[in-house]
């Protein structure tokens, strides 16, 4: 054979040191970046916990946590955030209303029932609405829905404030509806065709299929997306600092004007900042609530929805 | 009508299971089109009731795409348009008067795998009859629903766990349950489609221990891939090949001596 | 069978169902729609605006050859307005008639003039800016605003004709200001720009890098799942503690200058961090296994496989990934509040470093301002940020289009 020994095999000891020094350093600086967000959680922790603790060395954790009367300019200041939490809790309740039944219902009708070109022109204008800045919706808020809101309810006979939350919470609510449907959506169209088929198969109809066999069978996701909407509506910042305003009033009237976490913690911070007053630090007490009730949350829905797709694949 | 179309051979002429049954099920001349696909070509065929007719073929023979049909689940999906005549009962179940959902329940159907919904063994069982209306009351529900388990022999089994949920059973017993579902709401024909190929040999033999005694009172038609199953269970047996009906005939006849090369080459085995 | 009520009842529950489905989709689209018709029919004052066409002696006395940028076009201008009123005589008179003029009344004379000094010694016709009250009143809004003899004064200015609509150049040539006719966006489009180069300089190479590492090269063990999960829930963290982090680490101990687009950049960086991340890996899982290994399998290690083969083809969807969570940076106001990036600032950016605005914090900072006519400066600058964000989106699906693989 004339062609052997063209080529010397090259010896499986003579490593090829460059290379594999190389390729050691480019997956270093990988992994070293995937800690980057590693350590804006760490960032964030600490930063917000050191702040906290300095706050709660002057103010004390209970007075904070079950104090009634919110009033950090006062004389003397008061640092009570319940009428935050009642505010937060009142405008998000006011936003799931609007947007749990409109998300689901769009993205049961996205998925079990719209034609082709039906889906073609819904979805796209889902995710421009998902696509607006919140500042925007903030502007609409404040400029036209509440005094739409005023003006329709003086005209009803009933006492509208100026920034009502109901105004807030039905803007942020519209925000949140793309966010419930796209969600759903997936989480529906995850339900084996098999389910319907044998629903179908029995003599079902579509609506008897979608409430007793899918809807039930996507719980989970369902309720995942849900507390991720509802999330999103404790830590949205912009509609509420634009269109709830600044008044710490403990009250469940949609109609009266009320304050949130994120509203006094962008107030706070906006602005010259001492960072030895309880002022300023009460800030970063609020910033540690939001962070740990949204991480709460958060963690929670994502652990459904992993359970939940690994249950169908 | 299609240039296409095969005419049917039957074996015998006519067919003993059809002289000794009254005909259930009529199809005359059924095209099935998926988008440009013509998955049935000019299809004619009566099935007989209170007998097992079975649907054998190779994969993509159209078998399964016409049992959908007798119960319009093709209906489900986008772009499947069928043409021609299907009658059951004499009524032809693509009049505009009737029903679809009212068919399916008189037209039961099991699937290739089990599907179970995620919901306790007794409300599987009871959702045919509560979306149909057809139970007086709580105990009249209660007894359809173990008259049901108990045609499908799964009673005994599952007799104390109802409230589990049915997706814990086993592959089986999912199965039986499926079928138990089926004819809770009283159906007078059981569509099967590849019943068993998710199954184990011991849970298929006691599902065809089930086709057979379901057959006192069911028009039973099941597509399979097995031919020792056809050959088991079946009293006519129907050969799909690529759209076509090849042949149609009594299956022991047509195990033995089937009229058609194709029909013969697919039974023992050259194909498939 | 069945008895026909029940199921006339069964098809009336599947029409309602179907109904209020279709209904959702039909009230999430009018909302929209009543949102961008609420907007656009706000900003037009602020796009096309009235002015007054005069014709104007460029007077030789009042501006030097040698030094035309210190000319008082200002003076010209109210000459040539005043000569259109000879009746006008009287101090208080002469006061009405120049209030109606914008400050920068003569900015479009002046930069004629120093574009071409022949015209000295000439007369031009130039669009002379009104001030936004009288805007607003020939507009048939009237603010409370101006006298009557102001509202005399601007009808008798319609009758002669001197009144014309246009484009109001202003509004995009110009920094941020007081007087509502003359505050424009271009500072914060700077700002916005520069902001976006940072975000994007670090948050691409550091997200691709991480999705490299998690999908490609990293064990699966505790740590790497800990990283996931951490990535996950970091996505849906609010931004306004992104901006808590900002404040109290870069600014408080890395002591990074307040309001500059450097800060800005930074902590949305940070932010879609996990976006990109996320983007990415599901880019490159959906590079067939089969690639990489054909590259192992011809003596390519695995990193030259993953660095050659894999990372090129996922790159239409770690861009189209990108490019939305760029989009969300854009778009995003309550992080860079907490980071000073909210100041009054006139001065159009030249760096990293100078003191900046973004386009929604300015429109956060206009929606706050008293005068009517700074509802309609916020308004036009929101069209013009929803303009640039649907454009990036436009990009994003184009991309996706484009180079769609199905393998």
């Amino acid at each position: 054979m004339a062609m052997t020994a063209q080529i010397t095999a090259p010896s499986f000891a003579a490593k090829n040191m460059t290379r594999i020094h190389i390729e050691r350093a480019v997956l270093t600086v990988l992994a070293a970046a995937s800690g980057v967000a590693v350590l804006t959680t760490i960032g964030i922790v600490l930063s917000v916990l050191y702040e906290s603790l300095l706050f709660f060395s002057e103010v004390p954790f209970w007075h904070f946590l079950f104090g009634t009367t919110w009033a950090p300019t006062g004389n003397p200041p008061s640092f009570g955030i319940l009428p935050l939490l009642g505010g937060t809790l009142l405008i998000t309740v006011i936003a799931i209303v609007v947007a749990g039944p409109l998300g689901l219902f769009s993205a049961i009708y996205l998925a079990e029932y719209a034609t082709p070109k039906v889906r073609a022109v819904a979805k796209p204008l889902l995710e421009m609405l998902a696509g607006i800045p919140t500042v925007v919706l903030g502007f609409f808020a404040a400029l036209t829905v509440a005094p739409l809101i005023r003006s329709l309810g003086t005209s009803a006979g009933l006492d509208v404030a100026s920034e009502s939350a109901l105004a807030a919470g039905l803007v942020m609510g519209m925000m949140i509806v793309p966010l419930i449907s796209s969600l759903s959506d997936d989480i529906i169209n995850a339900v084996p065709q098999s389910l319907r088929d044998g629903s179908y198969a029995m003599g079902a109809t579509k609506s008897e299929t979608v409430k007793k066999v899918v809807l039930p069978a996507a719980l989970p996701g369902i309720v995942s997306a849900f507390i991720l909407a509802i999330s999103r509506a404790i830590g949205e910042t912009m509609i509420v600092v634009m269109a709830a305003g600044l008044a710490a009033n403990l009250t469940f009237n949609p109609f009266a004007a009320v304050t949130t976490v994120t509203v006094q913690i962008a107030t706070l911070l906006v602005g010259d900042q001492e960072f030895d007053s309880a002022k300023t630090l009460s800030a970063f007490a609020l910033g540690l609530v939001l962070f740990c009730v949204t991480l709460a949350l958060n963690y929670v829905a994502l652990r459904t929805v992993r359970k939940y797709r690994e249950q169908y694949e | 009508m299609n240039d296409m179309t095969v005419k049917t051979i039957y074996t015998p002429e006519p067919p003993r299971a059809l002289q000794a049954k009254p005909p259930k099920i009529t199809a005359q001349d059924v095209n099935v089109y998926y988008g440009d696909k013509h998955a049935i070509k000019g299809l004619s065929i009566t099935i007989p009731d209170k007998a097992v007719s079975a649907f054998i073929g190779p994969s993509g023979c159209g078998k399964s795409t016409f049992l959908r049909c007798i119960n319009r689940m093709n209906d489900t999906i986008a772009g499947c348009r069928v043409t021609g005549k299907i009658t059951v009962d004499g009524y032809d179940i693509h009049d505009r008067d009737l029903d679809v959902v009212q068919l399916r329940a008189r037209v039961g159907m099991v699937f290739q795998k089990p599907n179970p919904f995620p919901k306790s063994i007794f409300e599987n069982v009871a959702y045919g009859p509560r979306i149909h209306g057809l139970s007086k009351d709580k105990t009249d529900l209660e007894r359809i629903v173990v008259e049901s388990l108990k045609k499908a022999g799964l009673f005994e089994e599952v007799k104390d766990r109802l409230a589990a949920p049915g997706t814990g059973l086993s592959g089986g017993q999912q199965q039986r349950l499926c079928i138990a579902r089926a004819i809770a709401v009283n159906p007078e024909i059981i569509l099967m489609d590849e019943p068993c190929s998710a199954l184990d040999p011991i849970a298929t033999a006691r599902i065809e221990e089930l086709i057979h005694e379901l057959k006192q009172n069911y028009c039973i038609v099941i597509v399979t891939h097995s031919m020792q199953q056809a050959a088991r269970v079946s009293d006519l047996t129907a050969f799909f090949h690529l759209g076509n009906l090849i042949e149609v005939g009594d299956t022991d006849v047509m195990f033995t001596s089937p009229q058609d090369k194709k029909t013969q080459d697919y039974i023992t085995g050259r194909f498939g | 069978m069945n008895n026909a009520s029940l199921i006339k009842k069964r098809y009336a529950a599947e029409r309602r169902f179907r109904a209020f489905g279709f209904g959702a989709i039909v009230v999430t689209a009018a909302f929209l729609a009543f949102l961008l018709f609420d907007l656009v029919s706000k900003a037009i004052p602020a796009i096309i605006v009235n002015e007054a066409m005069l014709s104007i002696q460029v007077d030789p006395e009042l501006v030097d050859k040698a030094n035309p940028v210190a000319g008082d076009y200002l003076g010209m201008t109210k000459k040539a307005l005043a000569q259109h009123f000879p009746d006008m005589s009287s101090r208080a008179d002469r006061k009405a008639l120049n209030g109606l003029l914008s400050a920068g009344a003569a900015d479009v004379l002046q930069s004629r003039v120093l574009a071409d000094p022949s015209l000295i010694g000439q007369s031009i016709t130039v669009p002379v800016a009104l001030n936004s009250n009288a805007d607003l009143f020939l507009r048939g809004m009237d603010d409370g605003q101006l006298s009557d003899k102001q509202k005399e004064l601007l009808g008798a200015m319609t009758e002669k004709g001197l009144i014309i609509k246009g484009f109001a150049w202003n509004f995009l040539l110009n920094g941020d200001s007081r007087e509502p006719e003359l505050a424009g966006i271009k500072g914060a489009l700077i700002g916005s720009v520069f902001t976006i180069l940072v975000t994007l300089s670090l948050a691409l190479p550091l997200g691709v890098a991480a999705a490299l590492y998690l999908e490609e090269f990293a064990v699966k063990n505790w740590i790497t799942d800990a990283i996931e999960i951490n990535i996950n829930n970091l996505a849906a963290v609010p931004s306004i503690i992104f901006g808590l982090l900002g404040l109290a680490v870069f600014l408080n101990v890395f002591g990074i200058p307040r309001s500059t687009p450097l800060v800005g950049g930074l902590v949305l960086s940070l932010l879609v961090l996990p976006t990109i991340i996320i983007a990415s890996r599901a880019a490159i899982k959906s590079v067939p296994p089969s690639i990489k290994e054909a590259a192992l399998g011809v003596g390519a290690s695995h990193v030259q496989a993953v660095f050659h083969h894999v990372l090129p083809l996922a790159v239409p969807g770690i861009l189209t990934g990108t490019i939305l969570g760029v989009a969300r940076a854009l778009g995003e106001t309550a992080p860079l509040l907490m980071i000073g990036m909210i100041a009054f600032i006139v001065d159009v950016p030249h760096g990293l470093t100078d003191a900046a605005t973004v386009l929604p914090v300015q429109v956060y900072l206009w929606s706050d301002l008293p005068e009517a006519a700074f509802q309609s400066r916020t308004a036009a600058a929101i069209i013009l940020l929803l303009i640039v964000l649907f454009a990036f989106n436009a990009l994003a699906i184009y991309l996706r289009k484009r180079f769609e693989r199905r393998w």
